[in-house]
């Protein structure tokens, strides 16, 4: 399997969108891949049944950041409902390149640390999480 | 029981010994296999591949407890691969060798059994900073069921151990220091003899971890006097699943077992045992059979090549890795910059690019395979200020074209990154 460094997927870890901090977040949780060190933290601000507006920071590499960036690109806007069903297809579809199986757990950093925030914010159920937080 | 006779040949070209692995040849992602991690694993020679093949082949059967031929046979096998392994490191006798998994199993099996038996409330066990995982966590354990204390010898900025510290520490009168021989991750060969004479001058007794030098460097336990030596056959060309403890026969005969089972005892009853004599009281259960066998032909090649051959191929590897490597822009080297002080093992970060990504360009772009990530010793990483290294780790079998693609691809993700 080849993973090849793509100018969109360099462009998101160069240029972050949606990075910071929420001055008000209704949600803000953190996470890392301890093998790695790979850090992402995330502030969602859910107003009635959408997420009006996500912010993230994180460290780490590319495949990690970019994705987690893209994942806020998802995210921003869009309905709760919405929200919960993103999955790893969809970070996969996003990145657009063939990850090589060590690598999945940097391409889905962003994506447990958004379903840990959608359970904190009550907003969804941890079983349903849990599914997006096995180990591969 | 014969032995074969070691004989001194003409050493072998470089090209000739990557002949033996079969693996050498295969190609990933279209390109040559370029293997620079073998301080994680080596790769096998076609002699221990077919050794362990042959055994089973022919001679398989449960050992120590068969009157027939084929259980003869493999006892016979077991034991001929111990004498093979106690002549490497030139231990006095054969069964100061015990047989285990790995360098982590046999650490363990001191900080269990000698560790339970000596180490009390308030005593001191002296380690160092730049320990692997497996030479650190057996010890918090002890200690947290002790109470004992734990100390480190810090680094200096080069990756050296600070020598005057541990001279310190060990006026405290510590029970054990136990220190890598070669650091994984910087390479530092630290000077292990002269630090077992000080351990032993302050009443201490010391286990030496020689995961990374007893696959690399002449190693003579009588010489350096060490209490204990732990080591993994799979990164000195043998399989995984056998590693070995080494240790002094007054320490191991007071120590009481460590597994309970089979192959260890003399006598059992329904409330006690007796144990067997050395060095099975610390092999319970069925052992690794073809794992030793093939851990028997694997130092039966290091002898062959010799090791005083096996060190200066890899001190020219790394002499010339450390001066292409420093071509490259915006690259650091992590531990001595010189090779004399160092194995071969190369730790590096490059610009900002995450060493995963550098992994991965790497193996993708180029078929080199490399180490990236905290090598299992997290505390010093910490004392480094990162989160992860890569890591380019050489042996008996690399050439030094195989630095030269490693060059060319770390270029080529410095283009990618745009840095
Ligand atoms: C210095 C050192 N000690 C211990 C170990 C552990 O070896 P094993 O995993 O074979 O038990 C390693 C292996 O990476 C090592 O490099």
């Amino acid at each position: 399997m080849s993973m090849d460094y793509r100018e969109y997927i360099l462009d998101h870890y160069r240029d972050p969108r949606n990075y910071g901090r929420l001055e008000n977040p209704t949600v803000h949780v953190e996470d890392s891949n301890p093998l790695c060190g790979d850090q992402v933290s995330m502030d969602l601000l859910v107003e009635g049944d959408h997420v009006t507006a996500v912010r993230f920071q994180g460290r780490g590499c590319a495949i990690s950041q970019a994705a987690t960036s893209m994942l806020t690109e998802m995210v921003q806007g869009k309905s709760v409902q919405e929200v919960v069903r993103l999955g790893k297809d969809d970070i996969l579809e996003a990145l657009g390149i063939p990850i090589s199986p060590a690598r999945m757990k940097c391409a889905f950093l962003g994506l447990r640390v958004l379903h840990k925030s959608l359970v904190l914010a009550g907003l969804e159920r941890p079983e349903h999480a849990d599914e997006h937080d096995d180990e591969l | 029981m014969q032995d074969v006779v070691e004989v001194r040949r003409e050493p072998r070209s470089v090209e000739e010994i990557r002949g033996d692995f079969p693996i050498l040849s295969r190609q990933v992602h279209g390109k040559p296999l370029v293997y620079l991690d073998s301080a994680a694993s080596s790769q096998k020679p076609l002699a221990v591949i077919e050794a362990m093949n042959a055994y089973y082949r022919s001679s398989h059967a449960n050992v120590h407890r068969g009157v027939y031929e084929i259980s003869e046979e493999a006892t016979e096998a077991l034991e001929r691969a111990r004498t093979k392994v106690a002549r490497f490191i030139n231990a006095r006798q054969s069964k100061q060798v015990i047989f285990t998994r790995n360098t982590t199993e046999s650490i363990n099996l001191v900080a269990y059994s000698w560790g339970w038996a000596n180490v009390k409330a308030g005593d001191l066990i002296v380690l160092t900073t730049m320990e692997h995982h497996s030479n650190l966590v057996p010890w918090q354990l002890l200690a947290q069921r002790s109470g004992a204390r734990l100390e480190f010898v810090p680094l200096t900025p080069e990756g050296l151990l600070q020598l005057d510290v541990y001279a310190r520490l060990l006026e405290q009168g510590p029970k054990l220091v136990a220190f890598t021989q070669m650091s994984n991750v910087l390479g530092t060969i630290n000077p292990v003899k002269e630090m077992i004479a000080q351990a032993h001058a302050a009443g201490a007794v010391a286990l030496v971890d020689a995961a990374q030098s007893a696959p690399h460097l002449p190693l003579d336990v009588q010489e350096l006097d060490a209490d204990f030596v732990c080591f993994s056959g799979h990164k000195m060309l043998g399989p995984t699943g056998i590693g070995v403890l080494y240790g002094k026969r007054e320490l191991l005969e007071a120590m009481p077992p460590f597994l309970g089972g089979g192959d260890m005892i003399r006598s059992v009853s329904l409330r006690s045992s007796t144990w067997n004599d050395l060095p099975w009281k610390f092999e319970a259960g069925t052992p690794a059979i073809a794992e030793a066998v093939g851990l028997g032909a694997a130092v039966d090649y290091l002898s062959a090549l010799g090791m005083d051959w096996v060190r200066q191929h890899e001190r020219s590897i790394t002499a010339y890795a450390l001066e292409r490597l420093q071509t490259v822009p915006q690259l650091q080297i992590y531990g001595p910059l010189t090779e004399e002080l160092r194995g071969g093992v190369v730790s590096f970060s490059l610009a900002d690019i995450h060493p995963h990504d550098l992994a991965s360009i790497l193996d993708q772009e180029f078929g080199v395979a490399i180490r990236a990530g905290h090598h299992c010793a997290q505390p010093l990483m910490e004392h480094l200020g990162l989160v992860a290294t890569a890591r380019a780790s050489f042996y008996v079998y690399t050439l030094p074209e195989e630095i030269d693609v490693l060059v060319q691809g770390l270029r080529r993700a410095l283009e990618i990154f745009q840095v």
